[in-house]
């Protein structure tokens, strides 16, 4: 299971702060974002037409990365502090 | 109105970072005296402050800043060991709101003290430049039209570049 975060528009759009993601075996971050793509419309608008940044436990990774169980997965559009 | 992520976090890992996320507005020359008043060792203190503007062509009534609790602390204490890497720093402060703010309030404070003004001047500037491009704040502006997500500029990406 890993546990995926969703910040700004995205959170606001998909109506999601949080959700679980059962995991059998290791998947990319890739991989994750065209699974997410497919749960509908809002979904593929979000992680396969526009920018999303990803941090895995908490520091900024690419779509490269491999996910293991009991990582935690934020997705989120670029940052736009200071 | 969006989740606000309550409450006061801050952590303080080198005894020299300063680092707080406030959900409340905050006093600049506070955080300022409070390096005057810790350091006698360095020659240079710059400080930078960020505020919420109001401008007549494009209208603010408020602003959101949502972030990522636990990464958002982690991520400055990592732009400010990168700082350090390159100059010889004393303090470093940084503060950064949270929740809502209203036109002149404070969004960020950063405050810098080394041996040498040149020293001091371009860490605040690295300092900010970092901050901009890998801290996880998002804002998000209430105008009279309605409210928007600031998109992300790729003027902040360049100016983190340069470095």
């Amino acid at each position: 299971m890993i546990k995926i975060l969703l910040f700004a528009q995205l959170r606001e759009v998909l109506k999601c702060h949080r959700l679980e993601f059962p995991l059998s075996t290791p998947l990319s971050v890739a991989e994750l974002k065209s699974q997410l793509a497919g749960r509908g419309d809002l979904w593929h608008l979000m992680f396969a037409e526009q920018e999303v940044l990803v941090a895995v436990n908490q520091v900024m990774r690419d779509n490269e990365t491999m996910l293991v169980s009991g990582d935690e997965v934020a997705f989120f559009p670029p940052v736009t502090g200071g | 109105m969006p989740d606000s992520p309550s409450g006061e976090t801050s952590a303080t890992a080198p005894a020299n970072n300063h680092i707080q996320i406030l959900d409340r507005a905050f006093e600049p020359s506070a955080m300022y005296q409070a390096m005057l008043a810790t350091d006698v060792h360095h020659g240079a203190l710059v400080t930078f402050t960020g505020m919420v503007r109001d401008l007549a062509a494009k209208p603010v009534n408020a602003m959101f800043l949502e972030h990522y609790p636990g990464m958002t602390e982690r991520a400055l204490e990592d732009i400010i060991a990168k700082a350090r890497t390159r100059w010889v720093l004393g303090q470093v402060s940084i503060s950064h709101r949270v929740g809502m703010l209203y036109p002149g309030e404070p969004i960020v404070f950063v405050g810098v003290t080394s041996t040498h003004r040149r020293e001091a001047f371009e860490a605040c500037q690295f300092l900010m430049d970092f901050l901009k491009m890998d801290a996880p704040f998002w804002k998000k502006e209430f105008t009279p039209d309605g409210e928007r997500w600031v998109a992300a500029k790729s003027s902040d990406c360049e100016a983190a570049k340069r470095w």
